[in-house]
């Protein structure tokens, strides 16, 4: 899709970046030690670390990623919001008070404050590395997913833009992220998301819902048994059936387009198409892109209101938004993928949706109809992972402990889960928002959002979009930060014992932060597309897998053994990104053929989490050791 | 990152058995509460097609209720430590 840049969107939007790393870089300047800044919140009020906390948290994955999620898959999306929420329980309830009781707060050193084994040591260095990896890619890929409808530049240009950014920050300074500058970013976030779903609000749902809505050509055909003999339009050729799909490709002025067969074979319907040809060029709707004949999608077949159909309702209360979408009809747009000839063919098929099939879980994790044994259990699969994922993040637990006391430490974590809640349930509103107001880019999910708010004005746009390019930056640096921290102090300094002058040492970390960056910008070129709230669910498994069964056993078994721990990190990391890699999804991106892809689910949570679990009992009771305490103890 | 001692020191606290154990009570609480909503999700999936309030159906109450349920745990754990550390650490 082709992205027209508004001068005034790139001012306001570099305007904004500035002035956050501006805040940034004076805050930063006033840190000097680490010590200075791991205490940096040691004065905070707990309600500015709450909403800290929460900025640090609402990575633009959520903002980006789940809406688009729900934008294009109705509720399954939201199921993303819940489970991540509901992790939150596990590190408020279970994980934070023993951890504190340790005096630890980074997951690695919690591991190893019994055992002070070197095998812990590499493994959750390594596990931290992986995990932060993970979580990059996302991050990544949300960045070039904003920079392109704002400065209308490829997905590339934003994932370089932003991982040079940072790279060039942490190599030089080292960025803080300080409370202050999580704080504004998380308020900004959840104030502009609450004024995009107000907007929505007083907007209501129109059967037309931009004034230049795409009109979908239709055209009058014979056909028999599903195949097309006939158009009845002049100066349509039909030079292409995919009568399994039930759309035929004609040509009309030498430009290809694909229709699909409706009603009972007597009309034809345009639909969308991108045609990858066998030289190497792509065709949207039959012409280069450079044509614009792509467009934006997403409109409702029928509202319903109090029983009766109306062209559209008006301002429209928070409820009545819900209720009426369920009690309406959207058109989904399928996508489907085939070859013909030496072509790739993407073909997306308007599929009528009842709503209530849109509000609840069903479209992307198949319950109901086409459920199998298998997407069920990729369903509690993807629950639990999300479940357990929270707190084994390394990255969250350690805001915890910057607040001067255990009351303001609970408060400001209650500030947190209620911003990341009441966050959470707005992005239900702009995804269902988004999915009907004809803004949709059938090639990527993660624009829903952003082009929702370009909808009602540039300004909200610009500044949206600013707020989480900053964000993005701000998780970014914090990501790389921990892991060339993994790397430099945790597995060459302290693991392989070479020893290294301060200087040696902060150059180590530095060498590791550019290496990590361009890994990262190499993986968020790579993984361009892909929902990003469905590449953080997996980082997710991988942390759930590899961190949370041993977190939880150090706190709470005492017969857990070094090399239990050991084990089962390992373990549950190398199983969770085995499944992950020979998943149906990724064989898709790979290009492949998802239905000859070894696992059988995507998500891999539901075996790898237990799975670790057991390595850590069998190797802790097979491998004792001498003296070991549980955390607990 | 490893060998780092605690941010802030907070001192001993009397009343930290008693915040772990009510921890874990409303963790499992909240548990069973999820997991019946994955559970009815998995098993009986048109379950969640069910008007329940306003016109909105199971889906969206109960996965909301998870969002807003959390907060409420939240606040009543903080209520309960709160008053468990004034009594316990005078």
């Amino acid at each position: 899709m082709i992205y027209d840049p508004s001068i005034f969107a790139v001012v306001l939007f570099i305007a904004f970046v500035i002035a956050v790393l501006g805040i940034s870089k004076y805050f930063a300047s006033r840190t000097k030690s680490s010590a200075g800044y791991y205490a940096a919140g040691g004065q905070i009020h707990w309600g500015v670390n709450g909403i800290a906390f929460a900025g640090d948290y609402l990575s633009a994955a959520s903002f980006l990623g789940i809406a688009g999620m729900i934008a294009f898959m109705g509720y399954d999306g939201f199921l993303y919001s819940i489970g991540y929420l509901a992790g939150w329980v596990v590190a408020l309830f279970v994980v934070a008070e023993p951890l504190k009781k340790a005096g630890k707060y980074t997951f690695t050193d919690a591991l190893d404050s019994k055992f002070n084994s070197k095998a812990i040591q590499l493994t959750a260095a390594i596990s931290t590395l992986v995990v932060s990896v993970c979580y990059l890619i996302p991050q990544m890929v949300g960045a070039g997913a904003l920079i392109t409808p704002l400065l209308g530049l490829p997905h590339y240009v934003g994932v370089v833009l932003v991982g040079s950014i940072v790279i060039f920050i942490v190599a030089t300074a080292g960025m803080a992220s300080t409370t202050y500058v999580q704080f504004i970013k998380g308020g900004m976030l959840i104030i502009f998301s609450t004024i995009l779903t107000i907007a929505l609000l007083i907007n209501g749902y129109k059967l037309n819902p931009q004034d230049h809505y795409h009109e979908f050509s239709v055209l009058k055909a014979e056909s028999s048994n599903g195949e097309v003999t006939a158009v009845l339009e002049d100066g349509y050729n039909i030079v292409g059936q995919n009568t399994a799909l039930g759309i035929v490709k004609l040509e009309k002025d030498d430009i290809q387009t694909w229709w699909q067969l409706m009603e009972q074979g007597t009309v034809l319907l345009q639909a969308p198409s991108k045609v990858a040809l066998a030289n190497g060029d792509v065709l949207y709707n039959g012409a280069p892109k450079s044509e614009r004949r792509f467009f934006q999608v997403g409109h409702m077949s029928k509202i319903i209101v109090d029983g009766k159909e109306v062209d559209k309702t008006g301002p429209i209360g928070p409820f009545e938004f819900l209720s009426t979408l369920t009690n309406s009809e959207v058109v989904l747009f399928t996508m489907k993928n085939f070859t013909e000839g030496g072509d790739r063919v993407t073909v997306w098929l308007h599929t009528p949706t009842p709503g209530e099939q849109i509000m609840r879980p069903g479209v992307m994790f198949k319950l109901d109809n086409g459920a199998t044994f298998m997407t069920r259990l990729n369903f509690v699969s993807l629950m639990l992972a999300l479940f357990f994922g929270t707190s084994a993040l390394p990255h969250i637990l350690i805001r915890y402990y910057t607040v001067p006391s255990p009351k303001d430490a609970r408060k400001s974590t209650i500030v947190a889960i209620a911003s990341i809640g009441f966050f959470y349930i707005l992005t239900l509103y702009m995804g269902l928002g988004a999915m009907t107001h004809g803004v949709l880019d059938l090639e990527s999910s993660n624009m829903s959002a952003p082009l929702l708010a370009k909808s009602f004005g540039i300004a909200l746009f610009a500044c949206i979009s600013a707020v989480a390019f900053a964000t993005v930056l701000g998780t970014v640096s914090g990501l790389i930060v921990a892991a060339s921290g993994a790397v430099a102090h945790d597995l060459l300094s302290n693991f392989a014992g070479i020893h290294m002058t301060d200087a040696g040492q902060v150059k180590a970390g530095k060498i590791s932060a550019v290496v990590v960056g361009i890994v990262a910008i190499i993986l968020g070129i790579i993984f361009k597309g892909m929902n990003v709230s469905f590449l953080v669910g997996l980082a997710f498994s991988v942390a759930a897998s590899a961190n949370l069964p041993a977190i939880l056993m150090v706190i709470f078994w005492k017969k857990t053994s070094a090399v239990g721990v050991a084990v089962s990190v390992m373990v549950g990391m190398l199983s969770a990104l085995l499944i992950i890699l020979l998943s149906p999804s990724m064989y898709a991106m790979y290009g492949l053929d998802p239905a000859t892809a070894p696992s059988p689910l995507d998500q891999p949570g539901i075996i790898t989490i237990p799975l670790s679990f057991i390595v850590l009992v069998v190797f802790s009771l097979l491998f004792p050791t001498k003296n070991g305490k549980a955390v607990a103890a | 990152m490893a060998g780092h001692g605690p941010s802030t020191d907070w001192g001993e606290d009397k009343a930290s058995d008693y915040k772990e154990r009510l921890g874990i009570y409303l963790f499992i609480v909240y548990c069973i509460v999820y997991a019946g909503f994955v559970l009815i999700n998995a098993v009986s999936p048109k379950m969640m097609g069910l008007i329940v309030i306003s016109g909105m159906n199971l889906a969206v109450v109960y996965g909301m209720g998870l969002i807003i349920l959390a907060i409420v745990m939240g606040v009543i754990y903080n209520h309960m430590c709160t008053k468990a550390e004034d009594r316990m650490n005078k």
